[in-house]
Protein backbone atom coordinates (compact mmCIF):
# COMPACT_ATOMS: atom_id res chain seq x y z
CA UNK A 1 0.00 0.00 0.00
CA UNK A 2 1.77 3.20 -1.54
CA UNK A 3 -0.17 5.40 0.42
CA UNK A 4 0.28 3.72 3.45
CA UNK A 5 3.78 3.88 3.11
CA UNK A 6 4.50 7.43 2.33
CA UNK A 7 2.40 8.51 5.46
CA UNK A 8 4.64 6.38 7.51
CA UNK A 9 7.95 7.62 6.16
CA UNK A 10 6.36 11.10 6.64
CA UNK A 11 5.42 10.76 10.02
CA UNK A 12 8.48 9.18 11.09
CA UNK A 13 10.46 12.02 9.59
CA UNK A 14 8.63 14.48 11.46
CA UNK A 15 9.16 12.42 15.18
CA UNK A 16 12.63 13.01 14.89
CA UNK A 17 12.47 16.34 15.78
CA UNK A 18 9.61 15.86 18.36
CA UNK A 19 11.85 13.67 19.97
CA UNK A 20 14.83 16.24 20.00
CA UNK A 21 12.72 19.08 21.63
CA UNK A 22 10.99 16.27 24.07
CA UNK A 23 14.90 15.83 25.84
CA UNK A 24 16.24 18.73 25.52
CA UNK A 25 13.21 20.50 27.23
CA UNK A 26 13.23 17.79 29.49
CA UNK A 27 16.81 18.12 29.95
CA UNK A 28 16.95 21.73 31.04
CA UNK A 29 13.51 21.56 32.89
CA UNK A 30 15.13 18.96 35.66
CA UNK A 31 18.38 21.48 35.03
CA UNK A 32 15.90 24.00 36.63
CA UNK A 33 14.81 21.68 39.48
CA UNK A 34 17.11 22.12 42.58
CA UNK A 35 18.74 18.94 43.82
CA UNK A 36 20.38 16.08 42.51
CA UNK A 37 21.36 12.27 42.56
CA UNK A 38 24.12 13.08 44.81
CA UNK A 39 21.93 14.92 47.58
CA UNK A 40 19.09 12.36 47.35
CA UNK A 41 22.34 9.95 48.64
CA UNK A 42 23.37 12.29 51.08
CA UNK A 43 19.89 13.14 52.61
CA UNK A 44 19.71 8.96 52.86
CA UNK A 45 23.13 8.40 53.56
CA UNK A 46 24.47 11.05 55.51
CA UNK A 47 27.89 12.83 54.53
CA UNK A 48 30.06 16.26 54.26
CA UNK A 49 30.40 18.56 51.43
CA UNK A 50 33.73 17.01 50.67
CA UNK A 51 32.00 13.51 49.89
CA UNK A 52 29.35 15.95 47.51
CA UNK A 53 31.63 17.05 45.69
CA UNK A 54 33.75 14.25 45.10
CA UNK A 55 30.97 12.29 43.87
CA UNK A 56 29.72 14.86 41.61
CA UNK A 57 32.89 14.76 40.24
CA UNK A 58 32.95 11.16 39.69
CA UNK A 59 30.06 11.16 37.99
CA UNK A 60 30.64 14.18 35.54
CA UNK A 61 27.77 16.27 37.29
CA UNK A 62 30.16 19.41 37.99
CA UNK A 63 30.67 19.58 34.74
CA UNK A 64 28.37 22.75 32.50
CA UNK A 65 24.46 21.88 31.45
CA UNK A 66 25.06 21.67 28.01
CA UNK A 67 28.24 19.49 27.83
CA UNK A 68 26.15 16.86 29.97
CA UNK A 69 23.20 17.44 27.23
CA UNK A 70 25.81 16.58 24.71
CA UNK A 71 27.10 13.71 26.10
CA UNK A 72 23.29 12.57 27.39
CA UNK A 73 22.27 12.73 23.72
CA UNK A 74 25.72 11.01 22.15
CA UNK A 75 25.01 8.24 24.57
CA UNK A 76 21.29 7.92 23.70
CA UNK A 77 21.86 7.74 20.09
CA UNK A 78 23.72 4.11 21.33
CA UNK A 79 20.87 3.59 22.62
CA UNK A 80 22.12 3.80 26.10
CA UNK A 81 19.89 5.14 28.72
CA UNK A 82 22.56 5.66 31.29
CA UNK A 83 22.78 3.92 34.66
CA UNK A 84 19.67 4.59 38.00
CA UNK A 85 21.74 5.43 41.01
CA UNK A 86 18.31 5.12 43.19
CA UNK A 87 17.69 1.07 41.58
CA UNK A 88 21.81 0.57 41.04
CA UNK A 89 21.29 -0.87 37.82
CA UNK A 90 20.95 0.24 34.18
CA UNK A 91 18.01 2.56 33.18
CA UNK A 92 17.41 0.25 30.24
CA UNK A 93 16.77 -2.86 31.92
CA UNK A 94 14.98 -1.22 34.43
CA UNK A 95 12.05 -0.21 31.82
CA UNK A 96 12.20 -3.21 29.72
CA UNK A 97 10.93 -4.96 33.21
CA UNK A 98 8.38 -2.41 34.30
CA UNK A 99 7.37 -1.49 30.84
CA UNK A 100 5.33 -4.30 29.72
CA UNK A 101 3.04 -4.34 32.99
CA UNK A 102 2.02 -0.93 32.06
CA UNK A 103 1.58 -1.51 28.17
CA UNK A 104 -0.34 -5.13 28.91
CA UNK A 105 -2.58 -2.54 31.31
CA UNK A 106 -3.02 0.19 28.91
CA UNK A 107 -3.27 -2.17 26.20
CA UNK A 108 -6.40 -3.86 27.44
CA UNK A 109 -8.08 -0.69 28.87
CA UNK A 110 -8.01 0.89 25.61
CA UNK A 111 -8.97 -2.04 23.66
CA UNK A 112 -12.13 -2.54 26.08
CA UNK A 113 -12.85 0.94 25.88
CA UNK A 114 -12.89 0.95 22.45
CA UNK A 115 -14.58 -2.14 21.77
CA UNK A 116 -17.03 -1.49 23.87
CA UNK A 117 -17.64 2.17 23.70
CA UNK A 118 -17.69 1.74 19.85
CA UNK A 119 -20.61 -0.83 20.47
CA UNK A 120 -22.73 0.80 22.81
CA UNK A 121 -22.03 4.33 20.77
CA UNK A 122 -23.42 2.49 17.98
CA UNK A 123 -26.84 1.05 19.86
CA UNK A 124 -26.94 4.68 21.28
CA UNK A 125 -26.74 5.96 18.17
CA UNK A 126 -28.57 3.78 15.63
CA UNK A 127 -32.07 5.96 17.26
CA UNK A 128 -30.31 8.92 19.04
CA UNK A 129 -33.38 9.61 21.63
CA UNK A 130 -34.74 6.08 22.07
CA UNK A 131 -34.82 4.94 25.15
CA UNK A 132 -31.92 2.72 24.63
CA UNK A 133 -29.67 6.09 23.64
CA UNK A 134 -31.19 8.03 26.90
CA UNK A 135 -29.94 4.88 29.08
CA UNK A 136 -26.50 4.71 27.56
CA UNK A 137 -26.24 8.40 28.05
CA UNK A 138 -26.90 8.82 31.52
CA UNK A 139 -24.73 5.77 32.15
CA UNK A 140 -22.02 6.87 30.10
CA UNK A 141 -22.02 10.71 31.45
CA UNK A 142 -21.97 8.72 35.36
CA UNK A 143 -19.35 6.59 34.28
CA UNK A 144 -17.24 9.63 33.27
CA UNK A 145 -17.87 11.83 36.21
CA UNK A 146 -16.54 9.23 38.67
CA UNK A 147 -12.30 9.64 38.99
CA UNK A 148 -10.61 6.44 37.75
CA UNK A 149 -8.71 6.08 41.63
CA UNK A 150 -11.76 6.20 43.11
CA UNK A 151 -13.65 3.76 41.14
CA UNK A 152 -10.31 1.45 41.23
CA UNK A 153 -10.36 1.64 44.69
CA UNK A 154 -14.52 0.49 45.06
CA UNK A 155 -13.68 -2.03 42.82
CA UNK A 156 -10.96 -3.55 44.99
CA UNK A 157 -13.04 -3.20 47.80
CA UNK A 158 -15.87 -4.58 46.17
CA UNK A 159 -14.77 -7.01 43.55
CA UNK A 160 -11.44 -7.92 45.87
CA UNK A 161 -11.76 -7.55 49.03
CA UNK A 162 -15.38 -8.42 49.83
CA UNK A 163 -16.34 -10.85 46.75
CA UNK A 164 -12.43 -12.10 46.29
CA UNK A 165 -13.19 -12.73 42.32
CA UNK A 166 -10.30 -11.23 41.80
CA UNK A 167 -6.19 -10.57 43.38
CA UNK A 168 -6.37 -7.22 45.29
CA UNK A 169 -2.85 -6.64 44.25
CA UNK A 170 0.14 -7.14 41.61
CA UNK A 171 0.46 -8.14 38.12
CA UNK A 172 0.89 -11.86 38.72
CA UNK A 173 0.67 -14.32 41.69
CA UNK A 174 4.46 -13.88 43.10
CA UNK A 175 6.82 -17.14 42.81
CA UNK A 176 3.61 -19.63 41.20
CA UNK A 177 6.00 -20.63 39.36
CA UNK A 178 3.31 -20.50 36.34
CA UNK A 179 4.19 -20.83 33.03
CA UNK A 180 2.31 -20.60 29.50
CA UNK A 181 -1.45 -20.35 29.82
CA UNK A 182 -1.66 -21.12 33.47
CA UNK A 183 0.85 -17.48 33.93
CA UNK A 184 -1.26 -15.65 30.70
CA UNK A 185 -4.70 -16.69 32.34
CA UNK A 186 -2.86 -15.55 36.10
CA UNK A 187 -2.09 -12.26 34.68
CA UNK A 188 -5.45 -11.90 32.86
CA UNK A 189 -7.17 -12.36 36.54
CA UNK A 190 -4.79 -9.67 38.21
CA UNK A 191 -5.95 -7.28 35.32
CA UNK A 192 -9.14 -7.44 35.43
CA UNK A 193 -10.12 -4.77 38.07
CA UNK A 194 -7.30 -2.05 37.34
CA UNK A 195 -8.11 -2.36 33.37
CA UNK A 196 -11.71 -1.77 33.99
CA UNK A 197 -10.66 1.20 36.73
CA UNK A 198 -8.56 2.49 33.93
CA UNK A 199 -10.69 2.21 31.01
CA UNK A 200 -14.67 2.73 31.87
CA UNK A 201 -13.42 6.53 31.34
CA UNK A 202 -12.37 6.08 28.43
CA UNK A 203 -14.99 3.65 27.39
CA UNK A 204 -17.86 6.48 28.47
CA UNK A 205 -15.82 9.08 26.38
CA UNK A 206 -15.85 6.52 23.05
CA UNK A 207 -19.88 6.14 23.81
CA UNK A 208 -20.32 9.46 23.82
CA UNK A 209 -18.31 10.47 21.09
CA UNK A 210 -19.59 7.59 18.19
CA UNK A 211 -23.15 8.59 19.97
CA UNK A 212 -22.42 12.56 18.91
CA UNK A 213 -20.85 11.28 15.44
CA UNK A 214 -23.76 9.45 14.50
CA UNK A 215 -26.26 11.84 15.13
CA UNK A 216 -24.17 14.01 13.15
CA UNK A 217 -23.86 11.54 10.58
CA UNK A 218 -27.47 10.90 10.15
CA UNK A 219 -28.24 14.16 9.03
CA UNK A 220 -25.87 13.68 5.62
CA UNK A 221 -27.04 13.97 2.33
CA UNK A 222 -25.46 10.19 1.86
CA UNK A 223 -27.37 9.04 4.74
CA UNK A 224 -30.36 10.08 2.43
CA UNK A 225 -29.63 8.73 -0.26
CA UNK A 226 -28.76 5.06 1.05
CA UNK A 227 -32.56 5.23 2.73
CA UNK A 228 -33.67 6.35 -0.67
CA UNK A 229 -31.82 2.93 -1.96
CA UNK A 230 -34.63 1.00 0.46
CA UNK A 231 -31.41 -0.40 2.37
CA UNK A 232 -31.85 -2.37 5.58
CA UNK A 233 -31.90 -0.64 8.32
CA UNK A 234 -28.97 -2.48 9.85
CA UNK A 235 -26.80 -2.09 6.82
CA UNK A 236 -27.35 1.80 6.89
CA UNK A 237 -26.67 2.01 10.80
CA UNK A 238 -23.38 0.19 9.97
CA UNK A 239 -21.90 0.63 6.54
CA UNK A 240 -23.10 4.36 6.05
CA UNK A 241 -23.51 5.81 9.74
CA UNK A 242 -20.99 3.79 11.82
CA UNK A 243 -18.43 3.40 9.33
CA UNK A 244 -18.03 7.80 9.01
CA UNK A 245 -18.78 8.08 12.79
CA UNK A 246 -16.17 5.81 13.67
CA UNK A 247 -13.32 8.04 11.94
CA UNK A 248 -12.95 10.84 14.95
CA UNK A 249 -12.95 8.02 17.41
CA UNK A 250 -9.65 6.50 15.95
CA UNK A 251 -8.16 10.11 15.96
CA UNK A 252 -9.27 10.41 19.61
CA UNK A 253 -7.60 7.16 20.56
CA UNK A 254 -4.50 8.32 19.70
CA UNK A 255 -4.92 11.69 21.68
CA UNK A 256 -5.94 9.91 24.95
CA UNK A 257 -2.99 6.92 24.62
CA UNK A 258 -0.48 9.84 25.48
CA UNK A 259 -3.37 10.81 28.50
CA UNK A 260 -3.92 6.97 29.32
CA UNK A 261 -0.28 6.82 29.81
CA UNK A 262 -0.37 9.28 32.83
CA UNK A 263 -3.68 8.07 34.11
CA UNK A 264 -2.14 4.96 34.24
CA UNK A 265 0.02 6.29 37.11
CA UNK A 266 -2.58 5.89 39.52
CA UNK A 267 -4.13 2.79 38.59
CA UNK A 268 -0.53 1.14 39.36
CA UNK A 269 -0.40 2.96 42.64
CA UNK A 270 -3.80 1.87 43.71
CA UNK A 271 -3.34 -2.34 42.60
CA UNK A 272 -0.16 -2.12 43.39
CA UNK A 273 1.42 -2.97 39.89
CA UNK A 274 5.18 -2.64 39.10
CA UNK A 275 4.81 -0.95 35.98
CA UNK A 276 6.20 2.07 34.21
CA UNK A 277 4.18 4.68 36.06
CA UNK A 278 5.16 3.73 39.40
CA UNK A 279 8.42 3.81 37.86
CA UNK A 280 8.13 7.61 37.22
CA UNK A 281 6.72 7.95 40.89
CA UNK A 282 10.16 6.09 42.25
CA UNK A 283 12.45 8.18 40.09
CA UNK A 284 11.30 11.43 41.37
CA UNK A 285 11.10 10.38 44.87
CA UNK A 286 14.62 9.03 44.64
CA UNK A 287 15.48 12.66 42.53
CA UNK A 288 16.95 10.33 40.04
CA UNK A 289 17.43 12.61 37.30
CA UNK A 290 18.73 10.39 34.57
CA UNK A 291 15.70 7.32 35.22
CA UNK A 292 13.08 10.42 34.87
CA UNK A 293 14.41 11.51 31.49
CA UNK A 294 14.96 7.61 30.29
CA UNK A 295 11.20 7.08 31.27
CA UNK A 296 10.19 10.44 29.52
CA UNK A 297 12.21 9.99 26.25
CA UNK A 298 10.40 6.22 26.32
CA UNK A 299 6.77 7.40 27.27
CA UNK A 300 7.65 10.19 23.78
CA UNK A 301 9.02 7.25 21.69
CA UNK A 302 5.75 5.43 22.68
CA UNK A 303 3.49 8.33 21.90
CA UNK A 304 4.70 8.59 18.55
CA UNK A 305 4.18 5.11 18.04
CA UNK A 306 0.81 4.70 19.05
CA UNK A 307 0.04 8.15 17.26
CA UNK A 308 1.82 6.60 13.87
CA UNK A 309 -0.11 3.23 14.19
CA UNK A 310 -3.33 5.31 14.49
CA UNK A 311 -2.42 7.44 11.49
CA UNK A 312 -2.15 4.39 9.38
CA UNK A 313 -5.50 2.65 10.70
CA UNK A 314 -6.90 6.40 10.05
CA UNK A 315 -5.50 6.31 6.16
CA UNK A 316 -7.23 2.51 5.81
CA UNK A 317 -10.42 3.50 7.36
CA UNK A 318 -10.68 6.66 5.40
CA UNK A 319 -9.67 6.40 1.59
CA UNK A 320 -9.44 10.53 1.69
CA UNK A 321 -6.42 10.77 3.47
CA UNK A 322 -3.14 11.04 1.42
CA UNK A 323 -5.09 11.75 -1.83
CA UNK A 324 -4.45 15.44 -1.75
CA UNK A 325 -7.62 16.49 -0.97
CA UNK A 326 -7.98 17.90 2.66
CA UNK A 327 -10.49 15.72 4.64
CA UNK A 328 -12.10 16.79 7.86
CA UNK B 1 -53.04 5.99 -24.37
CA UNK B 2 -51.18 7.18 -21.05
CA UNK B 3 -51.99 5.38 -17.74
CA UNK B 4 -51.68 6.63 -14.54
CA UNK B 5 -48.95 6.00 -11.75
CA UNK B 6 -49.17 7.62 -9.28
CA UNK B 7 -51.92 9.66 -7.77
CA UNK B 8 -52.21 12.29 -5.17
CA UNK B 9 -55.29 13.50 -3.91
CA UNK B 10 -55.22 16.15 -0.54
CA UNK B 11 -52.07 15.68 0.03
CA UNK B 12 -50.95 17.81 3.19
CA UNK B 13 -47.52 17.40 4.67
CA UNK B 14 -46.80 19.32 8.01
CA UNK B 15 -44.42 19.49 10.79
CA UNK B 16 -45.29 20.82 14.38
CA UNK B 17 -42.72 23.80 15.47
CA UNK B 18 -42.84 25.19 18.92
CA UNK B 19 -46.36 24.79 18.84
CA UNK B 20 -47.75 25.92 15.51
CA UNK B 21 -48.57 23.87 12.45
CA UNK B 22 -46.31 24.78 9.14
CA UNK B 23 -47.30 23.05 6.39
CA UNK B 24 -44.71 22.31 3.29
CA UNK B 25 -47.23 21.26 0.99
CA UNK B 26 -51.02 22.04 1.26
CA UNK B 27 -53.69 20.21 -0.19
CA UNK B 28 -51.82 18.86 -3.35
CA UNK B 29 -53.58 17.14 -6.20
CA UNK B 30 -51.53 15.48 -8.93
CA UNK B 31 -51.01 13.01 -11.21
CA UNK B 32 -48.49 11.39 -12.41
CA UNK B 33 -48.64 9.09 -16.18
CA UNK B 34 -46.98 6.63 -16.38
CA UNK B 35 -44.11 6.80 -18.91
CA UNK B 36 -44.44 10.63 -18.30
CA UNK B 37 -41.77 13.62 -17.45
CA UNK B 38 -43.00 15.55 -15.00
CA UNK B 39 -41.12 18.78 -13.85
CA UNK B 40 -41.95 20.26 -10.50
CA UNK B 41 -40.76 24.24 -10.63
CA UNK B 42 -41.02 26.35 -8.11
CA UNK B 43 -38.50 28.55 -5.81
CA UNK B 44 -36.82 27.11 -2.61
CA UNK B 45 -38.99 26.91 -0.23
CA UNK B 46 -41.91 26.34 -1.87
CA UNK B 47 -42.39 22.63 -0.87
CA UNK B 48 -41.00 20.77 -4.18
CA UNK B 49 -38.50 18.60 -2.16
CA UNK B 50 -40.80 17.57 0.34
CA UNK B 51 -43.26 16.09 -2.33
CA UNK B 52 -40.30 14.05 -3.62
CA UNK B 53 -39.92 12.61 -0.34
CA UNK B 54 -43.41 12.29 0.45
CA UNK B 55 -43.83 10.57 -3.33
CA UNK B 56 -40.55 7.51 -2.03
CA UNK B 57 -42.20 7.69 1.27
CA UNK B 58 -38.78 9.26 2.92
CA UNK B 59 -40.29 11.82 5.20
CA UNK B 60 -38.79 12.31 8.60
CA UNK B 61 -40.88 10.54 11.15
CA UNK B 62 -41.99 13.97 12.94
CA UNK B 63 -43.77 14.99 9.54
CA UNK B 64 -47.44 14.03 9.85
CA UNK B 65 -49.04 13.16 6.44
CA UNK B 66 -52.72 13.83 5.74
CA UNK B 67 -54.34 13.39 2.09
CA UNK B 68 -53.57 10.00 -0.07
CA UNK B 69 -51.19 9.07 -2.12
CA UNK B 70 -52.59 5.47 -4.58
CA UNK B 71 -50.42 4.15 -7.32
CA UNK B 72 -52.57 3.12 -9.60
CA UNK B 73 -49.93 1.91 -12.17
CA UNK B 74 -48.46 -0.64 -9.40
CA UNK B 75 -49.92 -3.33 -8.49
CA UNK B 76 -48.08 -2.77 -4.77
CA UNK B 77 -47.58 -0.27 -2.67
CA UNK B 78 -44.12 0.84 -3.94
CA UNK B 79 -40.29 0.41 -2.22
CA UNK B 80 -38.03 3.10 -2.13
CA UNK B 81 -34.96 1.89 -4.24
CA UNK B 82 -36.93 -1.04 -6.01
CA UNK B 83 -39.91 0.71 -7.52
CA UNK B 84 -38.31 4.23 -6.80
CA UNK B 85 -35.05 6.11 -7.79
CA UNK B 86 -34.07 9.20 -6.42
CA UNK B 87 -30.91 11.50 -7.48
CA UNK B 88 -30.23 14.23 -5.17
CA UNK B 89 -28.68 18.11 -5.78
CA UNK B 90 -25.45 17.41 -4.38
CA UNK B 91 -23.45 14.71 -5.68
CA UNK B 92 -20.74 15.79 -3.56
CA UNK B 93 -22.36 14.54 -0.30
CA UNK B 94 -24.88 12.14 -1.68
CA UNK B 95 -22.18 9.47 -1.80
CA UNK B 96 -20.69 8.21 1.08
CA UNK B 97 -17.32 9.12 1.10
CA UNK B 98 -15.54 6.12 2.75
CA UNK B 99 -16.92 3.56 0.49
CA UNK B 100 -16.01 2.21 -2.80
CA UNK B 101 -17.96 3.00 -5.55
CA UNK B 102 -18.99 -0.56 -6.52
CA UNK B 103 -20.68 -0.83 -2.84
CA UNK B 104 -22.56 1.85 -3.42
CA UNK B 105 -23.76 1.47 -6.88
CA UNK B 106 -24.65 -2.23 -6.16
CA UNK B 107 -25.83 -2.33 -2.57
CA UNK B 108 -29.68 -1.62 -3.77
CA UNK B 109 -29.38 -4.03 -6.59
CA UNK B 110 -28.08 -6.71 -3.57
CA UNK B 111 -30.86 -5.82 -1.52
CA UNK B 112 -33.81 -5.90 -4.10
CA UNK B 113 -32.68 -8.25 -7.02
CA UNK B 114 -30.90 -10.49 -4.62
CA UNK B 115 -27.69 -10.55 -6.56
CA UNK B 116 -24.71 -12.67 -5.18
CA UNK B 117 -21.42 -10.89 -4.84
CA UNK B 118 -20.32 -11.81 -8.24
CA UNK B 119 -23.78 -10.73 -10.47
CA UNK B 120 -23.66 -7.90 -8.17
CA UNK B 121 -19.92 -6.65 -9.55
CA UNK B 122 -21.22 -7.39 -12.87
CA UNK B 123 -24.40 -5.38 -12.36
CA UNK B 124 -22.23 -2.16 -10.90
CA UNK B 125 -19.99 -2.14 -14.19
CA UNK B 126 -22.93 -2.59 -16.71
CA UNK B 127 -24.51 0.34 -14.72
CA UNK B 128 -21.45 2.40 -14.73
CA UNK B 129 -21.02 1.92 -18.34
CA UNK B 130 -24.63 2.49 -19.04
CA UNK B 131 -24.06 6.09 -17.20
CA UNK B 132 -20.85 6.47 -19.16
CA UNK B 133 -17.97 6.36 -16.53
CA UNK B 134 -14.54 5.79 -18.29
CA UNK B 135 -13.07 2.69 -17.49
CA UNK B 136 -16.06 1.50 -15.15
CA UNK B 137 -13.94 -1.37 -14.11
CA UNK B 138 -11.68 0.75 -12.26
CA UNK B 139 -14.22 2.87 -10.92
CA UNK B 140 -15.76 -0.23 -8.87
CA UNK B 141 -12.63 0.18 -6.40
CA UNK B 142 -12.30 3.58 -6.91
CA UNK B 143 -14.08 6.36 -3.80
CA UNK B 144 -15.93 9.19 -4.58
CA UNK B 145 -13.27 11.80 -4.17
CA UNK B 146 -11.38 10.66 -6.93
CA UNK B 147 -13.94 11.88 -9.52
CA UNK B 148 -15.37 14.93 -10.85
CA UNK B 149 -18.32 16.44 -9.70
CA UNK B 150 -20.65 15.64 -13.24
CA UNK B 151 -19.16 12.49 -12.67
CA UNK B 152 -20.33 11.94 -9.09
CA UNK B 153 -23.60 12.78 -10.50
CA UNK B 154 -23.18 10.19 -13.07
CA UNK B 155 -22.42 7.44 -10.30
CA UNK B 156 -25.14 8.77 -7.78
CA UNK B 157 -27.72 7.91 -10.88
CA UNK B 158 -26.28 4.93 -11.43
CA UNK B 159 -26.80 4.08 -7.84
CA UNK B 160 -30.68 5.20 -8.06
CA UNK B 161 -31.27 2.95 -11.15
CA UNK B 162 -30.11 -0.03 -9.65
CA UNK B 163 -33.02 -2.06 -9.11
CA UNK B 164 -34.85 -1.23 -12.15
CA UNK B 165 -37.04 1.47 -10.55
CA UNK B 166 -39.93 2.29 -12.30
CA UNK B 167 -40.07 5.54 -11.26
CA UNK B 168 -37.22 8.39 -11.61
CA UNK B 169 -37.21 11.13 -9.22
CA UNK B 170 -34.53 13.92 -9.38
CA UNK B 171 -34.17 16.95 -6.66
CA UNK B 172 -32.12 19.70 -7.94
CA UNK B 173 -30.62 16.55 -9.83
CA UNK B 174 -28.10 19.69 -12.08
CA UNK B 175 -28.68 22.65 -9.94
CA UNK B 176 -24.84 21.88 -8.26
CA UNK B 177 -23.24 21.13 -11.54
CA UNK B 178 -22.11 23.70 -14.36
CA UNK B 179 -23.82 24.71 -17.14
CA UNK B 180 -21.50 21.55 -19.46
CA UNK B 181 -21.77 19.16 -17.21
CA UNK B 182 -25.84 20.06 -16.93
CA UNK B 183 -26.45 19.34 -19.98
CA UNK B 184 -24.52 16.36 -19.98
CA UNK B 185 -26.70 15.04 -16.98
CA UNK B 186 -29.98 16.54 -18.71
CA UNK B 187 -29.65 14.23 -21.92
CA UNK B 188 -28.23 11.38 -19.64
CA UNK B 189 -31.79 11.40 -17.33
CA UNK B 190 -33.27 11.64 -20.62
CA UNK B 191 -31.63 9.21 -22.37
CA UNK B 192 -32.05 6.59 -19.65
CA UNK B 193 -35.94 7.31 -18.74
CA UNK B 194 -36.77 6.48 -22.69
CA UNK B 195 -34.46 3.77 -22.84
CA UNK B 196 -35.84 1.66 -19.77
CA UNK B 197 -39.66 3.26 -20.26
CA UNK B 198 -39.17 5.05 -16.71
CA UNK B 199 -41.39 7.65 -15.67
CA UNK B 200 -39.66 10.69 -14.28
CA UNK B 201 -40.21 13.66 -11.93
CA UNK B 202 -38.09 16.44 -12.52
CA UNK B 203 -37.58 18.97 -9.17
CA UNK B 204 -36.08 21.90 -10.31
CA UNK B 205 -36.45 26.14 -9.74
CA UNK B 206 -34.99 26.14 -13.53
CA UNK B 207 -37.71 26.67 -15.74
CA UNK B 208 -35.34 26.47 -19.15
CA UNK B 209 -34.41 23.13 -18.16
CA UNK B 210 -37.90 22.00 -17.57
CA UNK B 211 -38.96 23.07 -20.90
CA UNK B 212 -36.41 20.93 -22.34
CA UNK B 213 -37.29 17.45 -20.12
CA UNK B 214 -40.60 17.82 -19.36
CA UNK B 215 -43.73 16.93 -20.98
CA UNK B 216 -45.83 18.39 -18.23
CA UNK B 217 -44.95 21.24 -15.72
CA UNK B 218 -46.53 21.88 -12.13
CA UNK B 219 -45.86 24.96 -10.35
CA UNK B 220 -45.65 25.01 -7.07
CA UNK B 221 -45.41 28.61 -4.38
CA UNK B 222 -45.47 28.88 -0.87
CA UNK B 223 -46.82 24.52 -0.58
CA UNK B 224 -49.21 24.73 -2.52
CA UNK B 225 -49.75 23.89 -6.14
CA UNK B 226 -50.04 26.46 -7.99
CA UNK B 227 -50.81 25.08 -11.88
CA UNK B 228 -50.11 22.03 -13.47
CA UNK B 229 -50.45 21.32 -17.59
CA UNK B 230 -49.02 20.06 -20.82
CA UNK B 231 -45.64 21.52 -20.59
CA UNK B 232 -46.02 23.72 -23.89
CA UNK B 233 -49.54 25.18 -22.66
CA UNK B 234 -47.85 26.28 -19.63
CA UNK B 235 -44.97 27.70 -20.36
CA UNK B 236 -46.90 29.22 -24.08
CA UNK B 237 -50.34 30.59 -21.81
CA UNK B 238 -49.67 30.40 -18.30
CA UNK B 239 -53.43 30.86 -16.38
CA UNK B 240 -51.62 32.15 -13.92
CA UNK B 241 -49.82 35.19 -12.71
CA UNK B 242 -47.49 33.54 -10.50
CA UNK B 243 -46.32 31.70 -13.28
CA UNK B 244 -46.30 34.02 -15.73
CA UNK B 245 -43.59 35.94 -13.70
CA UNK B 246 -41.54 32.98 -12.99
CA UNK B 247 -41.02 32.45 -16.78
CA UNK B 248 -40.27 35.76 -17.40
CA UNK B 249 -37.79 35.66 -15.13
CA UNK B 250 -36.61 32.91 -16.66
CA UNK B 251 -36.01 33.79 -19.94
CA UNK B 252 -32.86 33.21 -21.60
CA UNK B 253 -30.42 31.37 -24.88
CA UNK B 254 -31.17 27.89 -23.39
CA UNK B 255 -34.62 28.41 -23.64
CA UNK B 256 -35.72 28.91 -27.52
CA UNK B 257 -39.23 27.81 -27.13
CA UNK B 258 -40.52 30.48 -25.04
CA UNK B 259 -38.37 33.06 -26.86
CA UNK B 260 -40.52 31.50 -30.59
CA UNK B 261 -43.83 31.53 -28.89
CA UNK B 262 -43.52 35.26 -26.95
CA UNK B 263 -41.89 36.78 -30.66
Amino acid sequence: MNRAWLLARRRILSSIPVLLIVVIGTFFLLEMASGDAVDAYLVTLGGDAGLAQSLRERYGLDQSALARLWLYAGSLARLDLGFSVAFNRPILDLILERLPNTLWLMGSAIAMAFTFGTLFGIVAGARPGSAADRALSIGSLALYAVPSFWLGLVLSLVFAVQLRWFPTAGIETIASGKTGFARALDIARHLVLPVSALGFIYLALFLRMMRAGMAEVWRQDFVLAARAKGLARRRIVLRHVARNALLPLVTMLGLQAATMLGGSVVIESVFAIPGFGRLAHEAVAARDAPLLMGIIVVSAVLVIVVNLLVDLAYAWLDPRVGSGEASS
Amino acid sequence: MTTTLATLRGLSVSYRREGAQTFALRDVDLDIATGGRLAIIGESGSGKSTLALALAGLLPPEASLAGTIDWPGLDHVPVAGRDIGMVFQDPGSSLNPVLTIGEQVSEGAVRHLRLGRATARQRALDLLARVRIPQPQAALAAYPHQFSGGQRQRIAIACAIAASPRLLIADEATSALDMIVQAEITELLDTLVREDGMSLVFITHDIALAAKLADRIAVFRDATLVEVGPARQVLARPSQDYTRSLIATHIDFSAPRLIDERA
